[in-house]
């Protein structure tokens, strides 16, 4: 991924030390761990704060597809990852504060299934697939899909990473989403091939991260969260739960959505990848609830919280991103960072 | 080995019939790769106000037995009748409160 720019003294700071050599960095890495240490502690709202989400998202890139200038020895540089603890620990911790679980259901496959149905199928606040698919203009669809390019693009991936923390109907389960979400062997038919190919057929660029710039901090959250729950063992269970409420919350959206690009005139090379999340997903929903999750929590009972945390934070940090584009929106303005223009 | 072959009829479960018939060779060639698993009999899973998931080998045709598209190896059935995409499942169950149990 190409450097971003920087959003304040600590996303500088983590672009400039992995520019470097480890060697040559460390009066800087020392400066960059006290900078974040109170920043964290300072900050009005970490999942707002645009610093110190592009700083972790830099981090956490480092374990997808690099940053361009960046040596590979960072990826698990101690000092680096010091700093990064810092950070997801306070996201973490935000997270935690935002989600209210309910009554804990029956430690059972069906039970965990039911309970995660019923938790998305809630109303959760303004809807944007209805907006799109009746108000939206075309800038707002190009704005729609530079938010969602900054997941969408490497769609699966950071649920992949808990496939060797499962194990049996659990594993068997996730295997069988992300087979599909990869495209079967086939790399045209792999989601983020599709997504990219809506994106040519607006004229955008499909390259990862070429919209980085645009994309606000709450989504940049968004992100960071599917890569914190990925990325740490001891949330596998969170992880799960989290890959769960994105099945579960993506057929009905995504018909809606492509009906918003059919309603601007776009045919099947903008729609497919709509069109072909409405059928996979209500396969995928029903793997992912029952098996996946649930039989996650049927062969290790103490991940239930985790699978049921994991999926209501998904479902409150996507909210907020919602609630973000649609307020902008509402009164006239650009959802995306002040100083970027949308370049077609 | 034994492929189930399931026919469903374009307007959706109430053509659904499930039969078992003997295939040693008889897959058509288009859809082989899907047809061509391990061996694992097709199960059947009637979800909870929901779809039909059916996995492992099985054929899936229209009425006059040809194949119906398909792209993935499982695949979830609409039983609630409100499938826009029968006779796959869109998730509409959700929408329309769908309940299978009593």
């Amino acid at each position: 991924m190409k450097q971003p720019s920087p959003r304040g003294d600590i996303s500088a700071l983590v672009l400039a030390v992995i520019s470097g050599t480890a060697e040559s960095q460390q009066e800087p890495l020392a400066r960059l761990d006290r900078l974040v240490e109170s920043a964290v502690a300072a900050t009005a709202d970490i999942l707002h704060d645009d610093d110190l989400q592009l700083a972790l998202f830099c981090q956490y890139e480092l374990h997808y597809s690099g940053i361009d200038e960046a040596g590979d020895d960072w990826e698990w540089n101690p000092d680096l990852l010091r700093v990064r603890h810092r950070i997801e620990a306070a996201l973490e911790a935000r997270v935690r504060d935002e989600v209210v679980l309910g009554s804990l259901p029956e430690a059972t496959s069906e039970a965990v299934c039911q309970e995660l149905f019923r938790m998305t199928g809630e109303d959760s606040g303004p809807s944007m697939s209805r907006f799109v698919a009746k108000s939206a203009t075309e800038e707002q669809l190009r704005e729609f899909l530079v938010h969602k390019s900054i997941y969408q693009l490497k769609e699966a991936d950071p649920h992949t990473w808990v496939i060797p923390r499962l194990a049996g109907r659990s594993k068997a389960a996730m295997v069988e989403i992300q087979a599909d979400e990869y495209g079967n062997g086939l790399p045209a038919r792999m989601h983020s091939a599709l997504f990219a190919r809506t994106m040519r057929s607006l004229g955008m660029d499909d390259t990862y991260g070429a919209y980085l710039d645009a994309a606000p901090a709450i989504t940049l959250a968004v992100n960071n969260l599917m890569s914190l729950f990925g990325l740490n063992r001891r949330l596998r269970g969170a992880v799960v739960g989290h890959l769960a409420a994105y099945e579960m919350t993506s057929s009905q959206p995504n018909r809606l959505y492509s009906r918003g690009f059919k309603r601007h005139g776009y045919g099947e090379d903008a729609t497919e990848y709509f069109d072909e999340h409405v059928e996979a997903d209500a396969v995928h929903e029903q793997i992912a609830g029952r098996d996946m999750a649930g039989g996650l929590v049927e062969s290790d009972p103490r991940l239930l919280q985790d699978v049921l945390f994991g999926a209501a934070a998904g479902l409150a940090v996507d909210t907020l991103m919602t609630v973000h584009i649609m307020e902008a929106w509402e009164s006239g303005r650009s959802s995306l960072r002040p100083s970027e223009s949308m370049a077609s | 080995m034994g492929v189930g072959t399931l026919v469903a009829a374009s307007l959706g479960i109430d053509g659904l019939v499930s039969d078992e018939s003997p295939s040693d060779g008889a897959d058509p060639a288009p859809m082989r790769s899907l047809n061509s698993g391990e061996g694992a009999p097709a199960s059947v899973v009637a979800c909870p106000n929901g779809p039909l998931l059916i996995r492992g080998d099985f054929e899936l045709v229209g009425p006059d037995g040809e194949e119906l598209p398909r792209t993935r190896r499982t695949v979830a059935l609409c039983r609630c009748g409100a499938s826009v995409l029968k006779p796959y499942c869109d998730g509409s169950h959700k929408l329309i409160g769908f309940r299978s149990e009593p």
